[in-house]
């Protein structure tokens, strides 16, 4: 295999280790299926067919692979939990709705290098027992719907899909199913209603949890864009090879998203854990513009909660504690856990001195009042609850009772929905509250303090009040 | 204007059906695609089209249209406009790249609501919408001009992008 030389400008950091992007941005690189077998291209599926699916199951879980779609749950750990005694279809769905804000890593790979997906989800069902397939792919993503579906003609054309694939006895189909603009079909049980052609009201788990019960209540094994391509790597390097890349319990490669305030925003794959945030921003991204200091990094999505930039951070329990400042974080699973937020999908967002917190929080309860599907009363109510609320902090016609209202909101949320939409939606109003709360305070009005601020608050009030007169003109004392 | 759809159009829907061998009603999404790509939004022909193409109550139909940002009930211009709203490009100046474009397109946004998302701007030619993350995060602003995107558009090049579009 050639070593891939990359396009001016777009050659990776020393600080990578590209795997799933070696051939993104690559000098004389495209999507046919001759290129990719040029360059050895479908040997893992080959090397898969001759094992057991079991082991293939197996050599996953060895690896240690985590979800790279926002939840991090062991990959391997998840395919096995299609129940033992199924009769049922068996079926999987790659997740290429990349929405979460501040992600863009999938968009890649799919308008680049579609056949190590393809590749990468054929073994996963060879693994898994599944015989038709679809992709999820985002409706924003038009170009890359062709370029995967040509992928898929000529995979098919090869022997690589379709009936007996490379004379196994193992047959697949693949097709393609574009979203149509809605957040909330990256939420795993939302794209299966979705995909069945309904709303993508999410489904409660348990009972339906989609490895039992998921499309057309059979089996389902949903898995993003990324987490399908390490599996084609797996299968090369062998589980336990692939778990010495990153740290342990957080194995691999991952792709890095920055973008916000920093010189050079973009994407990176770095090993799991092995370069902290200070390298990823000062290094990798050109640092700070002139001047300039971290207010908040979000770092993984806009659902992650949100880390100042002058907090001490302390990671693990008695004589291993230590304290970490927010550049020192390795950019890990666990750790960026352990300092209250989540690694989620790997979307950085960097916030420097110059941006009001309050605009902020505005923007991304925007964002979810408009995603929100209704569905459970605290979620839809309450997200634009939140967004309403932060409209009033930016205009300036907020009272300060506002910010505790804003979290209390907020904390009615989470833990209260069908789905996980209630955490993301609320967890980033909590932390900023939580962290920011003296700004927030600061763009309130202290003169507004104690008056009723939206106009469904003051018809409530003249509704009582109404009542409350009523009553005392009809409790007219009774002569005995 | 009379609802008929062409048969090469009506050809590939059915191809499109056989992609879902389970359920046929697993099709809306795309039958909705191709009849939104070629009469550019849904109508309540489309809408009734489609339930009796998959044996379904039109209102199986019209509660998926209602539900999702990427169907339109409205004629939209010729070339639509979708400009991200979200965090990292809001940061690099997509509400300043909004203004730009409807100044430039001629596009009046003072009526748009969340039930009515789009404005369309003089002569039909252009359309615009604000979407959200269009995950180009870390090159905006970004905006999507039909099925074409463009990422880096910072409103000094809205003439040049505008332009391309005749």
């Amino acid at each position: 295999m050639s070593e891939p030389t990359y396009k001016a400008g777009k050659q990776p950091h020393a600080n990578e280790y590209r795997l799933i992007f070696r051939n993104i941005d690559r000098e004389g690189w495209d999507t046919s299926i001759d290129t990719y077998l040029n360059e050895g291209g479908y040997g893992e599926l080959k090397k898969a067919l001759g094992m057991e699916p079991g082991q293939v199951t197996n050599e996953v879980k060895a690896s240690g692979l985590r979800g790279r779609g926002g939840a991090g749950f062991p990959t391997g750990v998840k395919w096995t939990f299609i129940p033992p005694n199924n009769t049922k279809p068996v079926y999987l769905i790659c997740n290429a709705d990349e929405s979460e804000p501040g992600t863009f890593k999938d968009r890649y790979i799919l308008h680049q290098d579609p056949h190590q997906l393809l590749e990468g989800l054929i073994i996963a069902c060879f693994a898994v027992g599944a015989h038709l397939a679809y992709i999820y792919i985002r409706e924003e993503f038009p170009e890359a719907a062709q370029i995967v579906e040509k992928a898929i003609s000529e995979a098919k054309a090869k022997g690589f899909l379709g009936k007996d694939i490379q004379g196994s006895g193992f047959d697949l189909e693949v097709y393609v199913h574009r979203g149509a603009g809605a957040y909330i079909c990256g939420e795993e049980t939302g794209l299966i209603e979705s995909l069945e052609g309904k709303r993508p009201y999410p489904r409660i788990k348990p009972p339906y949890f989609p490895a039992a019960m998921g499309l057309y209540m059979c089996p389902t094994i949903v898995n993003n864009v990324e987490t399908l391509c390490h599996v084609k790597h797996i299968v090369k390097m062998g589980g336990e090879e692939y778990a010495k890349l990153g740290t342990p319990r957080n194995t691999g490669t991952r792709i890095l998203c920055v973008s916000g305030d920093v010189r050079k925003p973009g994407y990176f794959e770095v090993e799991v854990g092995k370069i902290t945030m200070g390298q990823l921003i000062n290094d990798m991204c050109g640092g700070l513009k002139e001047g300039r200091k971290i207010k908040a990094v979000i770092p993984g999505g806009s659902s992650a909660k949100v880390l100042r930039g002058d907090e001490k951070y302390t990671i693990g329990k008695g004589d291993d504690a230590k304290e970490l400042s927010l550049l020192e974080i390795p950019m890990d699973f666990d750790t960026l856990m352990a300092c209250g937020s989540m690694a989620g999908s790997g979307g950085v967002i960097v916030i420097d001195d110059s941006r009001s917190i309050s605009w902020v929080l505005n923007n991304i309860n925007n964002f979810y009042a408009h995603e929100s599907c209704g569905q459970c009363t605290p979620c839809r109510e309450g997200s634009l609850w939140m967004k309403k609320i932060s409209d009033r902090i930016v205009a300036g016609t907020a009272s300060p009772e506002d910010v505790d209202t804003l979290d209390s909101v907020a904390r009615n949320i989470d833990g209260r929905t069908i789905c996980a939409f209630g955490e993301a939606c609320s967890w980033p109003t909590e932390s900023f509250v939580a962290k920011f709360r003296d700004e927030l305070t600061a763009d309130t009005k202290a003169d507004l303090s104690g008056t009723l601020l939206n106009p469904e608050s003051k018809l409530a009030a003249a509704h009582l009040k109404s009542q409350q007169e009523a009553q005392k003109t009809e409790a007219k004392p009774v002569a005995v | 204007m009379s609802f008929t759809v062409p048969q090469e159009l009506e050809k590939e829907i059915d191809e499109r059906i056989t992609h879902y061998p389970v359920s046929k009603r697993s099709a809306v999404l795309p039958i909705l695609h191709a009849l939104q790509h070629h009469f550019g939004y849904l109508s309540e022909e489309a809408v009734e089209w489609t339930a009796a193409k998959l044996e379904l109550q039109p209102i199986k139909v019209l509660e998926v249209v209602t539900f999702y940002p990427g169907f339109r009930q409205e004629a939209p211009g010729k070339y639509h406009i979708r400009v991200c709203r979200t965090l990292s490009c809001a940061m690099a100046g997509s509400y300043e790249l909004m203004e730009a474009l409807c100044e430039k397109g001629e596009i009046d946004r003072s009526a748009v609501s969340h039930h009515h998302p789009i404005a369309v701007g003089k002569d039909g030619k252009f359309s615009i919408e604000f979407a959200e993350c269009l995950a180009s995060c870390g090159f905006g602003p970004v905006c999507m001009v039909n099925d074409e995107f463009h990422e880096n558009v910072t409103p000094d090049k809205v003439e040049d992008l505008l332009s391309k579009y005749e």
